[in-house]
């Protein structure tokens, strides 16, 4: 088992990690266009609502759920001292999952189903699909046959992940845990590795910048103060045009 | 003062003869494109009707444009608040049948098929799926009142008319109607640029094109909700949002816009009009009525010969042969110098710089007998005999009497161009009325000088404006109607990128083919 493990949680992160790094960059600059999620709202819209809304619900909430307990360790186990707040934690989070998986299921039936959806459908829609609908159904068993998630991450497997990102792995907590958490790290970082190569990468182009910035843009493409200037030179300056 | 140039239009409706051949150009050029098939970036609506996308102007379904709030502006149907809300599932995005499925036919079949007792036919076939379908609606399926029952009566400009004066619009010998082409109105207070939550569309600065940069498009679709002339439109293969670009491209190689280059009805104008931009928002949000926006906006609009307007644009970076090209505009003359143009429904707050000469609609009139023994005895008896005894005959004791009784009524036409307001369609349909009475003086005869010159006089018209405004409107050459600045190529390719390389995946923009699937 010892080799195995060290496959899945050493030199599976390591590289999952580069891999999701540089696809993502390469894909940003190489192939802008491509990076957004094809929205198929246009053809079918009724049941997208249910589907879509909550799966976004529950992956958010579950998102900056782990994150928490991966960077706030200590926090989180002092909040969790009180077992009606840990009961809480854990209440919410695994209705968090159910939402989530009940929205996806949702997305797959309609994938599957709805005609005009099956057209803008890729065989890496349905991958990617399936493969959130395991790790959901993972996370949703640990919850369900582990409780108390939310103390035990912060306490075995944060170090862990610390020592990962410390360049200095140290399995030893991991490799005591039950398969079934152990095949929910590995979904992660399968997860991580499709992200460049899929329609994951949307997450990265949240347009939370739209908060800042004023209503109204103008352009220009060129300096409009100096462009009746005989004496500038003209810049080439390559527009942000299309 | 913050001057800006802005390419703009005229569209003189009386001229339209619906035969949708922008359209076409339009769509062989720009739209021939899997997921761009149902877009019609230049359509022709005949009205009343429905329009494309049905019932576009009621914003009480599409919640697009801008409302008035206090002292701000808010977009109906997206903004920071409602976009980011609805970034997962847009509740307020019109959906494909909306507009329509594509379809095409498999006119294979008809050369195919095997002999047999029935003829062969071509199945339509959905241009989405590839599966047979049953067409159910078209771009134009309102055209020349078809289905009126179903289109026309439903247009969304009758709600504030009465019954009696709906039933009067629809009487079989009373019926009128006019075509109202549409491209996107590259508006100086543009929802869609708002709405952008990846900010990917921009008005630019040179020339006020709006344009959608697709590399930046993310697909989040709240454009097309916001747009309040639905001219926004959303490519389901590409998964980006597309709109009309006032064929920049052939702009920039000083062309005219494909639309307007084959109108064969010459209702197009374009031309440069210089702006304030400055006063955008105070004229849309400090408007006490909607229909004050109109005035607002043509106050907006500066006299490119002021010579202060020219030092100012001068400081502002605009070109020589810009300003040029605005003191020749014939689309200033139409806006500001006659004030025969409008914008089309102005209510809704983008300020679109379009602008629609209104037409004069069959006017009430009565049959007159006639002695026609004097007019026969002119004709070419081989050719032709003039054997009607009546005479169409439009006098009224009151030079614009006849307005009023209009077949069709004016608070339509005030509903589309001027908000509801129906003395400021009146006075523009006075003045196209004053040309025609001191034309018909001029060639027929039959109206009196004093008469002509009494209609020209009520209306504040000069001889010498009529004279041009009867130039510009029927014997204009292109290049009076095309009035651009030249080409400034070596800012023009800075600009312009080769867009044919990828003709028939995207068709413009960008030049990596948009294959999907991630």
């Amino acid at each position: 088992m010892n080799i195995l493990d060290n496959f899945f949680f050493v030199a599976l992160p390591y590289m999952a990690i580069p891999i999701f790094l540089i696809g993502t960059i390469i894909r940003y600059r190489n192939r802008k266009f491509s990076v957004s999620s094809l929205s198929s709202q246009f053809l079918e819209s009724g049941s997208l609502f249910w589907g879509s809304v909550t799966f976004h619900i529950g992956v958010i909430l579950l998102f900056f759920g782990h994150l928490i307990a991966f960077l706030f360790p200590e926090t989180l186990l002092g909040f969790n001292a009180q077992p009606m707040r840990l009961l809480i934690i854990e209440i919410s989070a695994f209705s968090a999952g159910l939402l989530m998986l009940f929205g996806l299921v949702r997305l797959l039936f309609r994938r599957m189903t709805n005609e005009r959806v099956q057209i803008v459908t890729t065989k890496m829609d349905i991958f990617i699909e399936l493969l959130i609908i395991v790790q959901v159904i993972l996370g949703l068993c640990i919850a369900y046959f582990n409780t108390w998630g939310s103390s035990w991450f912060a306490s075995s497997i944060t170090p862990y992940l610390n020592s990962l990102f410390l360049l200095n792995p140290d399995i030893s907590s991991v490799s005591a845990m039950p398969w079934l958490l152990k095949w929910h790290i590995i979904g992660a970082y399968l997860i991580l590795i499709m992200f460049p190569f899929s329609r994951l990468i949307h997450v990265l182009v949240m347009p939370l910048h739209y908060l800042g910035r004023p209503y109204q843009r103008v352009l220009w493409n060129w300096d409009r103060s100096e462009v009746r200037n005989p004496n500038a030179v003209w810049e080439k300056q390559r527009p942000n045009n299309n | 003062m913050d001057i800006k140039s802005q390419i703009s239009m005229v569209f003189h409706l009386d001229k339209c003869i619906g035969c949708h051949t922008c359209s076409i150009a339009c769509k062989n050029i720009w739209t021939d494109r899997k997921g761009a098939e149902y877009m019609w970036w230049n359509n022709v609506e005949t009205k009343p009707g429905t329009g494309y996308p049905t019932k576009w102007e009621d914003q009480d379904i599409y919640h697009g444009g801008w409302k008035k709030d206090g002292g701000t502006l808010k977009l109906r149907g997206a903004g920071k608040g409602k976009g980011l809300a609805n970034i997962f599932h847009n509740p307020k995005l019109p959906m494909i049948d909306d507009y329509y499925e594509p379809f095409t036919f498999k006119y294979l079949e008809l050369i195919e098929a095997p002999a047999m007792d029935d003829q062969p036919t071509a199945r339509p076939i959905s241009l989405i799926t590839g599966k047979p379908m049953d067409i159910k609606m078209g771009p134009n399926w309102d055209d020349d009142l078809s289905g009126t029952p179903d289109f026309a009566r439903n247009d969304v400009n009758l709600k504030k008319l009465t019954a009696k004066e709906q039933e009067a619009m629809f009487q079989l010998e009373q019926m009128a109607f006019f075509y109202l082409p549409r491209i996107c109105n590259h508006c100086l207070n543009p929802a869609c640029v708002a709405s952008c939550p990846s900010g990917a569309i921009y008005k630019r600065g040179e020339d006020g094109i709006v344009l959608i940069n697709q590399d930046v498009c993310k697909g989040w679709r709240m454009c097309v909700t916001a747009c309040p002339y639905k001219k926004a439109y959303y490519n389901w293969n590409t998964g980006k949002s597309e709109k009309c670009i006032l064929c920049y491209p052939r702009l920039e190689s000083g062309l005219a816009p494909a639309c307007m280059h084959s109108c064969v009805g010459r209702i197009r104008y374009l031309g440069v009009l210089l702006y304030d931009a400055d006063k955008i928002f105070d004229t849309v949000a400090s408007s006490a009525k909607d229909s004050d926006i109109i005035a607002r906006q043509k106050e907006m609009i500066l006299d490119p010969f002021d010579p202060d307007v020219i030092a100012e644009a001068k400081k502002n970076g605009i070109l020589d042969s810009t300003i040029k090209a605005a003191q020749e505009s014939p689309v200033y003359k139409f806006v500001k110098e006659w004030d025969l143009a409008l914008p089309l429904h102005p209510e809704f707050g983008t300020l679109p710089m379009l602008f629609y000469v209104p037409p004069m609609l069959p006017v009430m009139a009565s049959i007159t007998d006639v002695d026609n023994t004097e007019l026969a005895k002119k004709m070419d008896s081989k050719s032709k005999f003039w054997d009607d005894k009546w005479l169409y005959d439009t006098t009224t004791k009151e030079i614009f009497g006849s307005i009023e009784d209009a077949r069709f009524p004016l608070e339509y036409m005030a509903n589309l161009f001027t908000a509801g307001d129906v003395t400021i369609i009146r006075d523009v349909i006075k003045k196209l009325m004053s040309i025609r009475i001191y034309r018909r003086w001029k060639t027929v005869g039959d109206i009196s000088e004093a008469k002509a010159m009494e209609a020209l006089k009520e209306v504040n018209f000069t001889v010498e404006e009529v004279e041009a405004s009867y130039y510009l409107t029927s014997l204009a050459k292109f290049g009076d109607r095309f009035v651009i600045p030249p080409a400034h190529r070596e800012q023009a390719i800075e600009m312009l990128d080769n867009t044919g390389d990828a003709k028939g995946s995207m068709g413009f923009g960008t030049k990596i083919t948009p294959a999907r699937g991630a």
